[in-house]
């Protein structure tokens, strides 16, 4: 046996440890550039009452969540009991953002399946997406206080991901003062 | 019930696919003669248990038992039937088993066409195709039921995946699946020829059409899936090195690669140890693209819905397959011998940088796929490898390729002399340098990129003409004669200049779309017109529009030249109605010069659409090479040579000069 021929299986099995590595790795897991900095600055119309805007600045002194969605979203449906079951039981506020929705669908959307928002803004041609760095509905974010985002989850939550990671966190965040 | 005997069929296919495997290799370990007969009768029967289970989970599709969990994920009672057909490898249970049936739909064939071979050999390539075939219905029963029942049944299906729901997708996967699998042959051939130590011409010239057959449904299935690509998602892109496509065009290069070294190892008895290791590289590649799309280590528009447990399982069976061949391959190969000597100048040297060249594409191909991934492991941060690394690294690596693809056809095996051949090619390389500054020139713009794509183009096209020119008008000869002569070129010759001339349309198509498409991005309402390119587009206005299972809105955009009305396009944005996921279903005006293509962006409040639109020189050219690359595997598949001669006369054929 030469050990010239021993080359493609070393290559192969250095490939394969790799290759298992990535199996307990997520590659959709990308940390956000925004987390742990000040959330952008908005502002926004309410879905409800487009005559009514409100800002970033006006939800400030509290923590909140803030989940984006939109009626044309099959993911958002998805993820959407979830959020109307947790806003019965939530430390803090939780405000949708409408991307690029219309607004009639998007209340539509609500009085089908339930509003679990405080509000919701409107976001008709994904302005304040963009500065949020949304890639993909829906995206949920969880803003502190001082108006820092402490966590992004992109894509539908799970009772998981609500159970284990967003209601810790916005405890604490509500907890600490 | 019929469930549960799909169920039963697969268990039964198994013990069908473990007999198949294991009593042919140890009879032809053995010599036992009587044991190796039993490949081919076992072979039949795994074909046909694999197929019935096949026809069960068809038949739950169209009869709506949604109490199957499979046909509940993949189907909706308001799925057209053409589609609830489609559905049966939708989703990835019954993906895998139209994978284990194409394999046994293979395995079949071989065993019907294997006559001709020595009966060791034979036995040991049905063996190894069994055993692939234990491991992959093993993963389906472990793992990936597609029988597995829904109590209580569901009251309807969510549906086909919307994107799954258009002609060219309900082929694109079986074409697809038939090339992976097919270079299956191609290995199981490698192996048997390792275990046996030996690998002859004979054998060789054998595998050639099998692998040739796998790798035209291959370059359907990428090409089919491209131009589906470009009519459905909207984008107007042709190929977006997302890691599926690069899974399935990695086994397409090192097959292209194996080709080539098989011309070898069939004409001169050389390059046994590259046949051997490509063939292996081939379907081991083929894996790995199974792997990567169902395990969830890399992130994909195709991927499968992922579970950990499937994927562990599959790198445990890439481990032992491929890890294993390469034991074998270390162990045995150099007992296979390198074969016959060549010189510096040869076709064979220049077949053997065709071999390296495509090697290190799909080395490089293989590293851009999975360099997030390693540097994901290795804890260096998330990074996704784009189109610019891809397109650079493979632009660079193809120039090369290209060129000796010119000159190789032209060359003599063995040995040959440099003066000689340098006269013959001088004037067609100085002609394409020429002839793609002529086409730059005329469409305005020279640039070093395109003028290097055509240049490639046009020295494949000019080249073969000079290789064509004597053999059908040798000095002296008359013109009237032509056809006779044309007659005397083997087939298979033919079909390696049609490949090269689709290599060169493709390369010509890929050059021009880079360099000349225009695109614009425009807010249209009812009455408002823009031009791009010289075209101009007036939208007409928009209309709903009711599809069997799925709403579309649909824009009438009427497209005229100098006052002409050339078509009326209609791009569409369709809902469907179980998944809510909207699609895009591009409108197109196409031609042998240009495409014009209208896609539907995102509706604005008050009723305006963003509108895409996308002036492509030439791009159906891209796909039209693909056809041609098809059409010469075709032809050489069809040459005679492969079945008129036997057994007896082909072992000298090693030693024969022949012209192709």
């Amino acid at each position: 046996m030469s050990w010239r021929y021993l080359v493609p299986l070393a290559l192969f099995l250095v490939l394969a440890g790799f290759l298992g590595f990535g199996l307990n790795l997520n590659p959709r897991e990308v940390p956000s550039p925004l987390i742990d900095k000040p959330a952008p600055a908005f502002r926004a119309k309410l879905l409800a009452d487009p005559a009514k805007t409100i800002a970033k600045e006006d939800l400030a002194g509290k923590a909140w969540i803030l989940n984006v969605w939109a009626s044309w979203c099959a993911p958002c449906r998805e993820e959407h009991p979830l959020w109307v079951a947790y806003a019965r039981q939530s430390p803090v506020p939780i405000y949708g953002l409408n991307y690029k929705d219309q607004t009639k669908a998007g209340q539509a959307w609500l009085q089908q399946l339930g509003n679990p928002y405080a509000e919701s803004l409107t976001d008709p041609d994904g302005r304040i997406g963009i500065d949020y760095g949304v890639y993909g509905v829906p995206e949920t974010f969880v803003i502190d206080r001082a108006g820092v985002i402490r966590y992004k989850h992109i894509g539908p939550i799970t009772a998981d991901v609500l159970r284990d990671k967003i209601d810790p966190l916005v405890k604490r965040l509500n907890a600490s003062v | 019930m019929i469930p549960e005997l799909g169920h039963l069929l697969l268990y039964f296919a198994l013990g069908a696919a473990l007999l198949q495997a294991v009593l042919p290799l140890i009879g032809a370990h053995r010599e036992r003669r009587d044991w190796m007969l039993l490949a081919r009768p076992l072979s039949w029967a795994q074909g046909a248990l694999v197929l019935a289970a096949f026809v069960a989970l068809s038949a739950s599709f169209v009869r709506n038992d949604f109490s199957v969990l499979y046909v509940a994920s993949n189907s909706n009672s308001g799925l057209p039937l053409f589609y609830r057909l489609a559905a049966v490898w939708g989703g990835h249970e019954g993906s895998l088993l139209l994978w284990v049936l194409m394999l046994s739909v293979w395995t079949v064939a071989v065993a019907r066409f294997s006559h001709k071979l020595p009966l060791t050999f034979a036995a040991r390539i049905l063996g190894v195709m069994g055993l692939v075939s234990v491991g992959f219905l093993l993963f389906m029963l472990l793992t990936s039921n597609p029988f597995d029942r829904l109590l209580p049944a569901a009251a309807d299906g969510r549906d086909l995946n919307p994107l799954l729901q258009d002609p060219g997708m309900v082929i694109h996967p079986p074409m697809l699946y038939m090339g992976y699998v097919g270079f299956s042959v191609a290995f199981a051939f490698a192996i048997a020829a390792l275990l046996g130590g030996n690998l002859d011409a004979a054998w060789a010239r054998w595998t050639r059409p099998w692998t040739t057959a796998a790798w035209v449904f291959l370059t359907f299935g990428i090409g089919l899936g491209s131009w589906w690509a470009y009519n459905e998602l909207g984008w107007g892109g042709w190929w977006f090195w997302d890691p599926v496509e690069n899974a399935s065009f990695m086994p397409w290069l090192a097959g292209t690669a194996l080709i080539h070294s098989l011309a070898v190892s069939e004409k001169r008895g050389g390059f046994k140890v590259w046949t051997v290791w490509l063939a292996i590289m081939a379907f081991s590649l083929s894996l790995l693209g199974t792997f990567l799309v169902r395990s969830g280590v890399l992130s994909s528009v195709h991927a499968f819905a992922t579970d950990p447990k499937r994927g562990l399982f599959i790198l445990a069976f890439l481990v032992i397959t491929i890890g294993g061949s390469l034991l074998l391959f270390a162990w045995r190969a150099p007992k296979v011998g390198l074969g016959q000597r060549f010189g510096l100048l040869s076709r064979e040297s220049l077949l053997l940088v065709n071999n390296m060249m495509l090697a290190v594409a799909t080395g490089a191909v293989l590293l851009g796929t999975l360099y997030p991934l390693f540097l994901d492991a290795l804890g260096m941060g998330k990074i996704s490898v784009g189109p610019p690394y891809f397109d650079t690294v493979f632009g660079l690596l193809m120039a090369p390729l290209v060129l000796v693809m010119g000159i190789g056809p032209l060359t003599r095996w063995k040995h040959d002399e440099g003066g000689p051949l340098a006269r013959r090619l001088a004037l067609p390389l100085v002609a394409a340098v020429i002839a793609a500054l002529i086409v730059g020139f005329a469409a305005g713009r020279i640039s070093l990129v395109t003028t290097g794509g055509l240049t490639m183009a046009f020295w494949i096209v000019f080249s073969l003409l000079v290789d064509l020119k004597p053999r059908l008008l040798p000095a002296g000869g008359s013109a009237g004669q032509i056809l006779h002569r044309a007659r005397l070129i083997p087939v298979a010759m033919w079909g390696m200049m049609l490949a090269h001339f689709g290599v060169a349309a493709f390369s010509f198509g890929v050059a021009m779309v880079k360099t000349y498409e225009t695109e614009k991005d425009v807010k249209m309402g009812p009455g408002d017109s823009t031009e791009v390119a010289g075209y101009v587009f007036k939208m007409n206005g928009f209309q709903e529009v009711q599809g069997p299972n799925y709403v579309a809105m649909q824009g009438q955009l009427e497209v005229s030249r100098d006052g002409q009305t050339i078509a009326v396009l209609r791009p569409q944005k369709r809902i469907y109605r179980v998944q809510q996921n909207p699609m895009t279903e591009a409108g197109v005006h196409s031609n042998a010069w240009r495409d014009l293509y209208v896609s539907m962006g995102e509706q604005l409040p008050g009723g305006d659409w963003v509108v895409r639109l996308q002036y492509k020189p030439f791009i159906t050219w891209i796909w039209g090479g693909c056809l041609l690359m098809m059409a010469g595997g075709v032809l050489a598949i069809a040459d005679r040579r492969y079945r008129v001669r036997s057994g007896a006369t082909v072992s000298r054929a090693a030693g024969v000069e022949a012209a192709a």
